[in-house]
């Protein structure tokens, strides 16, 4: 009985996020397994997608770290070329080529249905003297 | 004193200093009240604080998390080795909480602990107690001394600096360099793999003679690792430090470092004694100090197993290790460690929820080394969960740079703003 009252909470809370939210939830065959894969691509493209850019994104390869509301068809048709080797890379071909079609398909999905914003830099401070290391 | 959930609760309306939550989180508490269940995390590093972000968002709020962190604030030991060749400074890669405390409504204590009780489901701290539904031990790396008593002591580090956990040892030996005159001998060691960050010793030799090529020409670095060859990146590495820095680089393999004289800054190996003008030892590493308190290690192997599909200790029930003192045949990077992070806050929100967690979960690693302020190169992997034999593997697909370049060395940069931004805010 509890965990049907805690998944019916999570249920509404799913619902009621959406005004909060930062990450749109996306409904699929199997969605945390999606999302934490998702999650992975932060260190690059920032949180949801949504990287931290110099200017907005104003040159091309800042603007490919911009995955959040990224069109579907896009995201798709780079990824599987940087995963065949079609289309150049630095770095991604390493990662497409890792993933398997489906999940790719899945982080597709994920990517064009989050919100775009623009996070700023996280600003570092001055060192405490009482720091332990 | 004992804090329970009651008491907890008034503590942090009185803002005690456990850490108050900003108005939207405020609102989004009382509609999940009670919670499904607390989680207890000791240590706010990259895996530490990425699992109480994603807990929080992950469980919309429904579980309650409290971090426990002995510092006040962030260091990030990656792009610390440019702080070395003198292109960054301490500040810059200096962060506060405040942004993830307050986003998230993640509540703060600033402490250390002392004892985990499993049975109790219990943690002591030097001010305090809490009980938890399920810990997460996130502590890093603890050095071992055993074979380098010389160095145990606080003043015997001040003067041979390990630098292997960014802050004040990092500007201590930097300061060393500064110091050191021309045509000094600066020598390093690389401890017995696995140790955090594997490309890192290599990476400092680049960022050490960037800074002896461009202000002290005659000066020499000489690395003894006790490794047979350069672990990672080793056609790379090679590469630069003859191309970059010709002559400045005598790299010795299977050189473990057996004693130091502390006053002379000597070093013995199997074969040789080697004098340096500024000494670093990077001693053997093993869990943290709280995963051996908590008895999440076994005696004759000093690193956590854990079950990879959400990170819980083999040994323990309901306590979780995450980052550097997890064993796994995996890159000890902050990348992982943020991987990992996500993986067991995904895995326990679904446990909380009476869910099954993800059964085949899959991550991306990608870590840049240094070879100048500019310049850099990667090493990148997909890895996936094998069933058959329970562990992560590394896709195919994987590998490293064809050659540094300075493109490589934006990417890093933006790298760094990214997973700081993703883990602290």
């Amino acid at each position: 009985m509890k965990k049907i009252i805690t998944m019916m909470g999570l249920a509404t809370l799913l619902i009621t996020s959406v005004a909060r939210a930062t990450e749109v939830f996306v409904l699929s065959a199997n969605p945390s397994h999606i999302r934490a894969l998702a999650a992975s691509c932060a260190a690059c493209h920032g949180t949801f997608g949504n990287a931290v850019v110099p200017n907005g994104g104003g040159n091309g390869v800042d603007k490919a770290k911009l995955l959040a509301g990224i069109d579907k068809t896009d995201f798709l048709t780079k990824m599987l070329a940087f995963k065949s080797g079609e289309r150049e890379a630095t770095v991604m071909h390493r990662h497409a080529r890792g993933l398997n079609t489906q999940e790719i398909e899945g982080l597709a999905t994920y990517f064009s249905a989050q919100i775009p914003r623009q996070p700023s830099a996280l600003p570092s401070q001055v060192l405490n003297k009482n720091h332990a290391n | 004193m004992q804090i329970n959930r009651r008491d907890f609760v008034k503590l942090t309306g009185a803002g005690l200093g456990l850490g108050l939550a900003n108005a939207s989180w405020s609102a989004f508490a009382r509609a999940t009240k009670p919670p499904i269940g607390r989680v207890v995390i000791i240590g706010g590093g990259y895996a530490g604080a990425t699992a109480a972000k994603y807990l929080r968002l992950w469980s919309l709020g429904a579980i309650e998390v409290i971090m426990v962190e002995a510092n006040q604030q962030f260091v990030s030991c990656p792009l610390s080795n440019l702080v070395l060749g003198g292109s960054k400074s301490i500040n810059d890669l200096t962060f506060g909480y405040d942004a993830l405390k307050a986003n998230h409504g993640i509540q703060w204590v600033h402490d250390t602990v002392t004892a985990v009780d499993p049975d109790a489901k219990k943690i002591t701290m030097l001010r305090g107690s809490l009980t938890y539904d399920r810990l997460i031990v996130a502590p890093g790396v603890d050095f071992i001394y055993d074979d380098l008593p010389q160095l145990a002591s606080a003043e015997a580090q001040q003067q041979i600096p390990h630098a292997w956990k960014a802050g004040w040892q990092t500007v201590n030996l930097r300061k060393q360099l500064e110091a050191m005159p021309d045509g000094g001998v600066f020598v390093m060691n690389v401890p017995k793999a696995p140790y955090r960050c594997p490309p890192g010793p290599y990476e400092r030799v680049c960022q050490v003679a960037s800074y002896l090529k461009a202000h002290k020409p005659r000066s020499k670095i000489i690395m003894l690792d006790a490794n047979a060859e350069i672990i990672s990146k080793k056609g790379l590495f090679t590469k630069a430090w003859a191309n970059l820095y010709p002559g400045i680089v005598d790299y010795r393999p299977d050189s473990a470092v057996t004693s130091v004289d502390v006053a002379t800054k000597t070093v013995t190996t199997d074969f040789d004694k080697v004098s340096a003008d500024v000494l670093n030892i990077i001693p053997p590493q093993r869990a943290g100090k709280i995963a051996q308190i908590a008895n999440l290690t076994e005696k004759d192997y000093p690193w956590c197993e854990v079950n990879f599909l959400t990170y819980e200790s083999k040994l323990v029930q309901n306590v979780h290790v995450l980052g550097d003192s997890v064993a796994a045949g995996l890159p000890k990077s902050a990348h992982m460690a943020t991987n990992q992070a996500k993986v067991c806050a995904n895995a326990i929100v679904q446990l909380m929820a009476g869910l099954a967690p993800d059964s085949a979960p899959v991550f991306a690693n990608t870590c840049y080394s240094f070879v100048t302020d500019k310049s850099a190169m990667h090493v990148a992997n997909v890895y996936r969960y094998d069933e058959a034999k329970k562990i992560m593997i590394s896709a195919e697909g994987g590998g490293v740079s064809l050659a540094p370049s300075d493109k490589e060395g934006e990417y890093a940069a933006s790298w760094a703003q990214n997973i700081w931004t993703d883990v602290l805010t």
